[in-house]
């Protein structure tokens, strides 16, 4: 079955006086029906830029998507005029944002902001969309819809908002929604009830859901393939089970190790060990090696890793993918 | 509904907007009551020229010059005030706006277009502007109402841009791409709302100037010769000033009325809808 929405060679470009830089290059992933998707990756790494661009909200200028393929549904949704990319929006895809203390307008209220999005998709009647409004309400755990709906979201708690956002993005079934750090802002118990939310609605409604996140606490626990980026590019793609079992790139091993294990990252008197990091930094836009953009970082790089551009490629194993040379000795090197 | 109380609550708290606000109903409630009270044509030469007020029962406001009755002129003019006033600052509000609203949203040459044009109109003085645009045309409510229009838009064009320029970054903005809308809904049903404070309590403060400039222009015979107005009063009485400095004094005292007024009003909104203050 052809995957519900496949991204070939995502490549947007950011022109900016210093010259143009692309902040998503070459990036390639898939998502199929009814399961969650994660990207991850440090800020910067260009995994907002890459879910803005499925629905071609990169601001233009200075951002352009440059090349590739976003095929959602059968169609290439970067070929599609701009009224027939509304239709898309709000109404096959849903988008829910990191903060949700301002990406409610404050001055209608929560009703009237669901019904606004249906009644942009849909003719239904004013007295029908407030039912579905009361509904989606419902959905998302807000107790009391009824009276919820004419309040207005200063009234609200950040979770609260969250849900409503959400009612709000899934007014008109999308069939993936794409979530951009939702949690992010919120505090831990709120994080958990969003993602458990989230979680049972893409199971009921059957919804593909794309998460970003910088978080891999988040990614074990509710996605289903993962893919890792670093530098704007694909690192790492693999199922959830595969990548937190056996991480094969050497940035994803960084990233597991630097992962605190309170119980067990102690010596032999009981004292707590110093964090594992990745050393360096990321690499300056203007300023990205020519080979593999992790190598200046890299424990593992060899010279050739500062001649290859290396792309991810799919690994004897089939199901997963690296970005990386000596991809092929790590396999072999794992317990 | 409990939006609305909470408002007056805060505007009621202000005292001298709740004068403004007395002062302005008065004035609205004078231009009503002119045509039932003075049901005749102000113009007419109804008594003996030159009655100072309180001096014969039946004009309490006194006579000019030509024997008129000074208080039908004020009523009446009351009523010319207040339109010119109203439609001028509607006027303008509708033509700032949509300049504002597409230059700040668009952004690019699109606002670079219109501003530089907005700013040629602000680097022409206003008042003269006026007279030009009246003098070219025939001096009527509709040419004076227009002239007022193309003066003072600008101030509300830039305003509305400023908001626009803020509030389009905002994130319930890409919540409302997000879903689909259009750019046409988009201003119209998210940004718009978001920015009318400011734009209430401008348009509140236009209105009195734009009362002000009418009464310029009828003061130096610019205005409607058809319609009575407070300026063309104080005009009409500047030649017998000496004698009876009352035919210019009470129309002055009107126009200071409604000016003021509406300043505190404006002022009033302010306070009440700007949320920085809502809490001194």
């Amino acid at each position: 079955m052809a995957p519900l929405l496949d991204v070939r060679d995502l490549t947007t470009h950011f022109f900016t006086q210093k010259g143009a830089f692309a902040a998503v290059d070459k990036v390639s992933f898939s998502v199929n029906a009814g399961e969650t998707m994660a990207l991850v990756g440090e800020s910067g790494c260009g995994k907002s830029v890459t879910a803005a661009s499925i629905l071609r909200l990169v601001p233009d200028p200075p951002g352009r998507i440059t090349g590739g393929e976003i095929i959602f549904e059968g169609r290439d949704l970067l070929s599609l005029t701009m009224r027939e990319m509304r239709k898309v929006r709000g109404g096959r895809i849903g988008m829910i944002f990191q903060e949700p203390m301002t990406s409610l307008n404050p001055v209608f209220t929560i009703g009237d902001q669901i019904t606004e999005s249906l009644r942009e998709h849909r003719s239904i009647s004013r007295a029908d969309a407030e039912r579905r409004a009361i509904e989606l309400l419902d959905l998302v755990r807000i107790p009391d819809a009824r009276r919820q709906i004419h309040n207005y979201p200063h009234r609200l708690s950040g979770g609260m908002r969250q849900r409503a956002m959400i009612a709000m993005a899934l007014a008109c079934d999308p069939a993936l929604l794409i979530a951009d750090e939702p949690t992010t802002a919120l505090d831990v118990t709120t994080q958990a009830q969003i993602l458990e939310l989230l979680d049972e609605l893409k199971r009921s409604l059957g919804m593909a859901i794309l998460l970003i996140t910088h978080d891999l606490g988040v990614v074990a626990e509710y996605a289903q393939s993962v893919l890792v980026m670093y530098a704007g590019r694909g690192v790492e793609a693999a199922k959830v089970e595969d990548l937190f079992h056996s991480p094969i790139h050497p940035y994803t091993r960084g990233l597991l190790g630097a992962l605190p294990h309170p119980d067990d990252d102690v010596d032999s008197e009981g004292r707590p060990l110093p964090l594992n990091e990745i050393s360096g930094m990321v690499p300056a836009l203007d300023a990205m090696p020519a080979g593999c953009r992790f190598e200046p970082r890299c424990s593992y790089a060899v010279p050739a890793c500062k001649m290859t551009d290396v792309r991810l490629a799919p690994l004897a194993e089939g199901v997963r993918s690296a970005a990386c040379l000596r991809a092929a000795d790590i396999v072999q090197d794992q317990p | 509904m409990r939006n609305a109380l909470a408002f007056w609550r805060r505007f009621s708290r202000n005292r001298a907007a709740l004068l403004g606000l007395f002062i302005v109903l008065a004035i609205i409630a004078v231009a009503v009551a002119a045509p039932f009270l003075y049901p005749d044509d102000p113009m007419g030469m109804v008594a003996q020229p030159f009655l100072w007020p309180l001096q014969d029962p039946e004009f309490p406001f006194g006579s000019d010059s030509l024997g008129r009755d000074l208080g039908a002129q004020i009523f009446h003019g009351a009523h010319v005030s207040l339109l010119i006033g109203a439609t001028a600052t509607i006027a303008s509000v509708l033509i700032g706006v949509t300049v504002g609203s597409l230059a700040g949203y668009y952004g690019g040459w699109v606002d670079e277009a219109l501003m530089r044009f907005t700013e040629v109109v602000q680097t022409i003085p206003p008042f003269i502007l006026t007279i030009i645009v009246v003098a070219i045309f025939h001096s009527t409510i509709g040419t004076i109402v227009v002239a007022i229009s193309i003066v003072s838009w600008p101030s509300v064009a830039r305003l509305v841009r400023a908001e626009f320029l803020t509030l389009r970054e905002r994130e319930f903005v890409q919540a409302g791409i997000v879903m689909g809308m259009s750019d046409f809904r988009l201003i119209v049903t998210q940004i718009l709302p978001n920015s009318m404070t400011p734009v209430i309590i401008a348009a509140s403060l236009m209105m009195a100037s734009s009362i002000l400039i009418e009464a310029g222009l009828s003061f130096l015979g610019l205005g409607d010769p058809n319609v009575v107005s407070w300026g063309a009063i104080i005009g009409a009485g500047r030649e017998a000033i000496r004698e009876a400095w009352y035919i210019s004094a009470l129309p002055g005292i009107a126009i200071i009325a409604a000016v003021l007024g509406l300043n505190l009003v404006g002022e009033g909104l302010n306070d009440a809808l700007n949320p920085r203050l809502r809490r001194r």
